[in-house]
């Protein structure tokens, strides 16, 4: 085994998984507010990504590109929140399910109305290309990724420590009952969570774009996996989304690398299935009694 | 008003049956385009999964996303025992059928212990991995490619090969499948199932073994689905993998949902209006605006489906039922409780 391919296949690895991640926190923060598995997590992705590579023909610079795409998929998924989820009050699980999907088929589509079937691409974020780590081809758009990651999970974890708002969420997502309780409002947390799911996503489909292009049927091989990711770390918490989708990046790589890169998303899958067996809250999940 | 009700509604359930039956039966002779025949057909198809789906999420509250991979299962299992190894058809249904029971019987055995989002997601994980090793198993399956030359059924002289008699051939199997799953609905499986949806502890407490009964509905479905499944492969004669993935899986949990899963018949309605939905925007939107491609049509759909479960969560079948069964009840507020239950024969 070549430690140069090894380490590359872990840093790949590594950088698949805090994408996951990010896609992962829009999922447990929808979930854990509103009891909502969002299917159509993985369209934020796709029309982030998308919307900056538009941008990206009117020369925008690139962080401008990034905080326009986040805050419009941020956006959207307020409005996705006020005009889908909230006029359907007493649905039950699977009619959520079903009505995210109807979401995600309609966004979906309107990327194909709006930038047709071809892949886009963006230019890597700084113009060296790649650079060699203890015998490693590492690209430099890796770091980006990492750093970009790295500073959006630190500003989640200020929000939702350090800030009255964020605690609030979080309250929500601990007890949503005795959260509105002490008067925390409900609805507009649900917005907020909608808010935090659409524009993580939609950082997660740029910063990525460079590696892996961009095309209208992106969002929903990364949702499947961002919900992977999610279950991995109990579909509780923050950290646990960053330590599922790691863990879920560097099993995948290691799996396309060693095994079979056409087995590598049945590999993802079948490692879920394994786990869920195993362990049914997920790695990091919480222990709980049943209800009657 | 409650006794009115229910005999309207007894009247519905014995009269429902025998004019669909006779419409089926007659519809050919008033129109047999190809067209025509090979959209009912595929309805027909569609409406074993369904069917089978909607004893699952509808009774026995268990949700599958996996389930193109049983009817995928099916169909390749007929399409690699007749051509690969020249097994008669039907002996090659039966085996495909059998094979899935005992993958199914496998898989549900751990799957079914899992509640909800989990048991969604370990279904969905399952169907992928059956979706792949359909594209990657070359030397079986075709790879990407798929095979082809899969032969017709036939019965004695009568050879399958043309759109008529396979529509006769499937919508006897979907009449059979709906007789089927009445009884069971209606027998003490069923009342167990139910329980099962209800409360799955409470049933546990009064004595309902619940994993076995979980078991043997999942079996149940799978098998249904995959006899679909080998309807689709004689029928169109040759498969690759793309009809049996996770956007189809997603596709029958939909027609069973927009038709309402707690009812044997809102299968057929969910099935027929997301087939014709299609359809129909297929046709009309080019008209409605001009120069508009395929594109608008997904976008439609998507949003239709999303503002049908917002409004009827119930489904359609069931959502218009009750409408028409009570219409005083929905005049001022929308649904307040999706109505869970198919009601019980009256005793």
């Amino acid at each position: 085994m070549d430690p140069g391919q090894l380490l590359q296949l872990l840093i790949a690895g590594l950088v698949l998984g805090v994408i996951y991640a990010l896609i992962a926190v829009g999922f447990i923060t929808v979930y854990n507010v509103t009891g909502i598995i969002n299917f159509a997590q993985g369209e934020f992705v796709m029309l982030g990504a998308m919307l900056a590579v538009t941008l990206h023909k009117y020369h925008l610079p690139l962080p401008l590109i990034l905080l326009i795409s986040v805050a419009a998929m941020a956006l959207t998924g307020m409005l996705m929140q006020r005009l889908a989820i909230r006029p359907a009050k007493s649905a039950t699980l699977v009619t959520f399910i079903i009505i995210s999907i109807g979401i995600s088929i309609a966004l979906r589509g309107a990327a194909l109305l709006i930038w047709g079937t071809n892949p886009y691409t963006l230019p890597p974020f700084s113009s060296q290309t790649g650079l060699e780590w203890l015998g490693a081809h590492i690209q430099v758009q890796s770091l980006w990724i990492l750093a970009i990651t790295l500073f959006a999970f630190a500003g989640l974890f200020y929000f939702f420590e350090k800030t009255y708002t964020g605690k609030a969420v979080k309250a929500c997502v601990i007890n949503p009952n005795a959260a509105e309780l002490m008067g925390i409002n409900p609805q507009s947390m649900s917005l907020l969570a909608f808010a935090i799911a659409g524009g993580m996503g939609a950082l997660a489909g740029v910063v990525i774009t460079p590696i892996t292009l961009a095309s209208y049927d992106m969002g929903l091989m990364f949702g499947l996996k961002g919900f992977v990711a999610a279950v991995l770390g109990g579909l509780s918490s923050v950290p646990g989304a960053l330590i599922g989708g790691v863990l879920l990046g560097i099993l995948e790589s290691l799996g396309a690398g060693y095994i079979s890169s056409g087995y590598k998303d049945a590999l993802a899958f079948l490692i879920l299935v394994l786990i869920l067996f195993v362990k049914p809250d997920g790695l990091l999940g919480k222990i709980r009694g049943n209800r009657v | 008003m409650i006794h009115d009700s229910s005999r309207r509604r007894r009247f519905i359930k014995t009269i429902f049956p025998v004019l669909l039956t006779l419409a089926l039966t007659l519809l050919p002779v008033f129109n047999n385009s190809s067209y025509v025949l090979s959209t009912l057909i595929f309805i027909g198809i569609y409406s074993i999964v369904t069917i089978s789906l909607c004893l699952l999420m509808g009774y026995a509250g268990q949700i599958s996303l996996g389930h193109a991979a049983f009817y995928g299962m099916g169909a390749y299992g007929s399409a690699i025992l007749t051509v690969k190894f020249g097994v008669n058809p039907w002996l090659g249904m039966v085996a495909a059928a059998v094979f899935t029971a005992l993958v199914a019987w496998a898989i549900g055995i751990p799957t079914l212990k899992l509640k909800e989002h989990y048991l969604a997601l370990a279904t969905l994980g399952f169907g992928v991995i059956i979706y792949i090793i359909f594209t990657q198993e070359t030397e079986w399956t075709g790879g990407p490619s798929g095979l082809n030359g899969i032969p017709y059924l036939s019965l004695g002289k009568l050879t399958f090969n043309n759109d008529i008699s396979y529509y006769y051939l499937v919508w006897i199997v979907v009449l059979l499948t709906v007789y089927l799953a009445t009884n069971i609905v209606n027998s003490r499986i069923g009342r167990a199932l139910r329980a099962i949806h209800g409360s799955e502890t409470a049933a546990e407490a009064m004595g309902v073994n619940t994993a076995a009964y979980k078991l043997q509905i999942f079996v149940l479905s799978a098998v249904f689905a995959s006899i679909a499944g080998s309807l689709y492969s004689h029928y169109i004669t040759m498969i690759n993998p793309s009809p049996f993935g996770f956007k189809m899986s997603i596709e029958f949990v939909l027609m069973a949902v927009v038709g309402g899963i707690a009812s044997i018949w809102g299968p057929l309605v969910g099935v027929s209006v997301v087939i014709f939905l299609t359809q129909f925007l297929r046709d009309a939107i080019p008209y409605l605006i001009p120069g508009a491609g395929g594109e608008v049509e997904i976008v439609a759909f998507g949003l239709i489906l999303a503002v049908i479960m917002i409004f009827m969560p119930e489904g359609l079948f069931r959502g218009l039922v009750d409408r028409w069964d009570n219409p005083a009840r929905y005049r001022k507020t929308p649904s307040p409780l999706p109505s869970s239950m198919w009601e019980e024969d009256e005793s």
